[in-house]
């Protein structure tokens, strides 16, 4: 795919939004010689999570940084509404960022770490205290208020560093892998945390992951990035079961990847054949494990008819996993297919298995780099 | 764990070193300035406190003393003031020329104190490089004179040679200051100005403390700049110290005053030690 198309693809997604907070317009950056945001376009929707998604080295913290102001871009602009951003320094723009190693100012208590932002924009002394608490407040951190950071664990950081942005009220907040350093469980109950606070305050939350499973929990669209262009921008629900490439299809959750000849509406991909849409020739087609059925003889299954079809192959691993077991199942001709069937019992020996067409979505074989 | 043989291997050595070298010495210095030195020119071991008295109360010691101590605070702010700014930029502004310009800062270090010494005495000298210039450009029409052997003169010198030392440590300070403090300042909407001071000159604190420090003390101390460019105006109370062990032969007033310099540069380490831990956060 050339990047023009890929562009292309990426404004269709993009162009949905409506009254944008944030335009970005054919960012292009370098370090050196290296491209590392190749041509990126894309809206944020006033009061929207979204989530940009990528590999490390994908330049997804690179983009925040530009939005934020710490780079410089080689190519390209950015607006919030008619203001031209990248043409103002840092600290005059109107978005704040939660750093992913916090950056609390290890001099300052809790208090001034939050007050911090207030004082250097000159707001009335008056209203100072009131305004940290009620942020202290929002993130559960009152009490700590007189505190020293050295003396706060690293989640109890990660609030006060989301409290010292929020009480700026911010356009836009950038949030820079804020919970990669926590661990498992502190993570999972601040990603609840950080999704009902968005909600509250109602201000636009750009986030940075590279985990797909807090991405897709937490936004309302996922832009998905891969080495310096947009994969595809849609929400999580749309990105999981259209994904518009091979790589999102298998970066987002897991898939099988079909390679198949497409001839008259059927496609098929060794000994398996469906009915398709698609145009003909060779195409790509991204199967989720989850939509692979087993089908049992004994149970009233309707029988397969136009839109759903059927495949024979030998179980070659099973692994419990609770309410869906993983199966490996051997379609001859090196080709093997992934399935999540609900406590299907122990399989074993040749089996018969079905999915619906529609099922298989059709990708784009995206070349990156 | 380590052996107590090997304990004992690597403790003995630095041990017995500053004993030798360092507390037997202090120690007869301390004796030696409760005693007196008789007519006949001899040390006479009869235990008082005349020298102490004779520093509290002759006034010349303390008008030296004081004005050691007045070119020192000279030459700490004038190094404070070189150094923190060339600090600063070497930490944040260099880039791809900041390895050139730390090793620039280095290399006097190793020139001989006394090579630089000289230096300043062909530069102030009456026929020397500054007044030749100035001359030449009809400023002045006769040499200055008070460029050389005078306390102008030593704090120059001083300064010049003790900036590296002033500079480093706040450099060190600097450099562990994380950059991603500075953005989150700029992010939350303080412009640079308001960042180095709320940010980023509190956190270097420290290291100014200890560059100071340096300047001071090793001022404080010095003989030989005042010896090669200070003259009679110049001279410090190190210098007083090396006349009375040499030339005047009074070698328990000089312990006594050894001893008084000793305690004042102690208590003054003590004390910013404190500071700098109360300074310097986790």
């Amino acid at each position: 795919m050339t990047e023009a198309a890929a562009q292309a693809a990426a404004s269709a997604s993009a162009v949905a939004v409506a009254t944008p907070i944030l335009s970005i317009r054919q960012i292009i950056k370098r370090f050196g010689q290296r491209p590392v945001l190749r041509g990126i376009t894309l809206d944020v929707a006033s009061g929207e999570f979204l989530t940009i998604l990528g590999e490390s080295g994908s330049g997804k913290t690179t983009l925040l940084r530009l939005i934020a102001g710490f780079e410089d871009l080689d190519r390209g602009e950015i607006w919030m509404g008619a203001e031209r951003l990248d043409r103002i320094p840092a600290h005059r723009r109107q978005v704040n960022t939660v750093f992913q190693s916090y950056a609390i100012f290890p001099h300052l208590s809790v208090f001034e770490n939050v007050a911090y932002g207030l004082r250097a924009k000159v707001t009335p002394k008056s209203e100072i205290p009131e305004r940290v608490t009620k942020a202290l407040a929002m993130v559960k951190m009152g009490e700590f208020a007189q505190a020293a950071p050295a003396k706060l664990s690293g989640g109890q950081q990660q609030r006060v560093a989301l409290a010292r942005a929020l009480v700026n009220r911010p356009r836009v907040l950038l949030l820079d892998e804020p919970l990669s350093a926590l661990d498992a469980n502190l993570r999972r109950q601040m990603q609840v945390e950080l999704k009902s606070l968005q909600r509250e305050v109602g201000i636009t939350f750009i986030f940075v992951t590279h985990d797909q499973e807090e991405a897709m929990a937490l936004s309302d669209r996922v832009a998905l990035l891969r080495a310096g262009l947009l994969e595809q921008v849609a929400p999580p629900r749309e990105i999981y079961g259209e994904p518009a490439t091979a790589y999102a299809a298998q970066f987002i959750g897991q898939t099988n990847l079909l390679h198949a000849e497409v001839r008259d509406g059927i496609a098929s991909a060794g000994s398996i054949t469906w009915r398709t849409s698609g145009v003909a020739g060779t195409a790509t087609y991204s199967l989720r494990p989850e939509c692979i059925r087993l089908v049992t003889e004994s149970a009233g299954m309707p029988s397969a008819d136009a839109t759903t079809t059927r495949f024979r192959g030998r179980i070659r691993n099973q692994s419990f996993g609770g309410a869906m077991d993983l199966i490996e199942i051997d379609c001859g001709a090196n080709h093997t297919l992934r399935a999540r069937i609900a406590s299907p019992g122990i399989l074993s020996g040749e089996r018969e298995f079905e999915f619906t067409a529609n099922d298989a979505v059709r990708v784009r074989e995206g070349e990156a780099g | 764990m380590y052996s107590r043989a090997y304990k004992t291997a690597v403790t003995i050595p630095p041990l017995l070193w500053v004993t030798v070298f360092l507390l037997v010495p202090y120690a007869i210095l301390f004796c030696y300035s409760f005693w007196s030195v008789s007519a006949a020119q001899t040390i006479v071991h009869n235990w008082n406190l005349q020298n102490y008295l004779q520093l509290a109360r002759n006034p010349i010691y303390m008008q030296v003393l004081f004005r050691s101590m007045r070119i020192a605070a000279s030459v700490t702010v004038l190094a404070l003031l070189l150094g923190y700014p060339l600090a600063y930029y070497l930490s944040f502004h260099a880039a791809k020329r900041k390895d050139l310009l730390y090793q620039l800062v280095i290399i006097p270090l190793w020139a001989s104190y006394l090579v630089r010494g000289y230096a300043w005495k062909t530069i102030l000298g009456s026929d020397g490089v500054l007044n030749g210039f100035l001359q030449y450009l009809h400023i002045t029409h006769r040499p200055v004179e008070f460029f050389l052997y005078s306390p102008f003169a030593v704090i120059i010198t001083l300064t010049h040679i003790y900036t590296p030392f002033t500079l480093l440590p706040i450099y060190a300070a600097l450099e562990h200051i994380p950059r991603n403090l500075v953005e989150a300042s700029h992010d939350l909407g303080a412009s640079p100005w308001s960042t180095f001071r709320r940010v980023i000159l509190p956190l270097s604190l420290p290291g100014v403390l200890a560059g100071a420090t340096f300047a001071f003390v090793l001022t404080l101390g010095d003989f030989l700049a005042p010896l090669l460019v200070g003259g009679p105006s110049g001279l410090m109370i190190s210098n007083v110290v090396v006349s009375l062990f040499g030339a005047a032969y009074n070698w328990p007033l000089g312990a006594a005053i050894s001893f008084c310099m000793m305690l004042l540069v102690v208590t003054l380490l003590l004390i910013t030690e404190r500071l700098e831990k109360r300074l310097a956060v986790s």
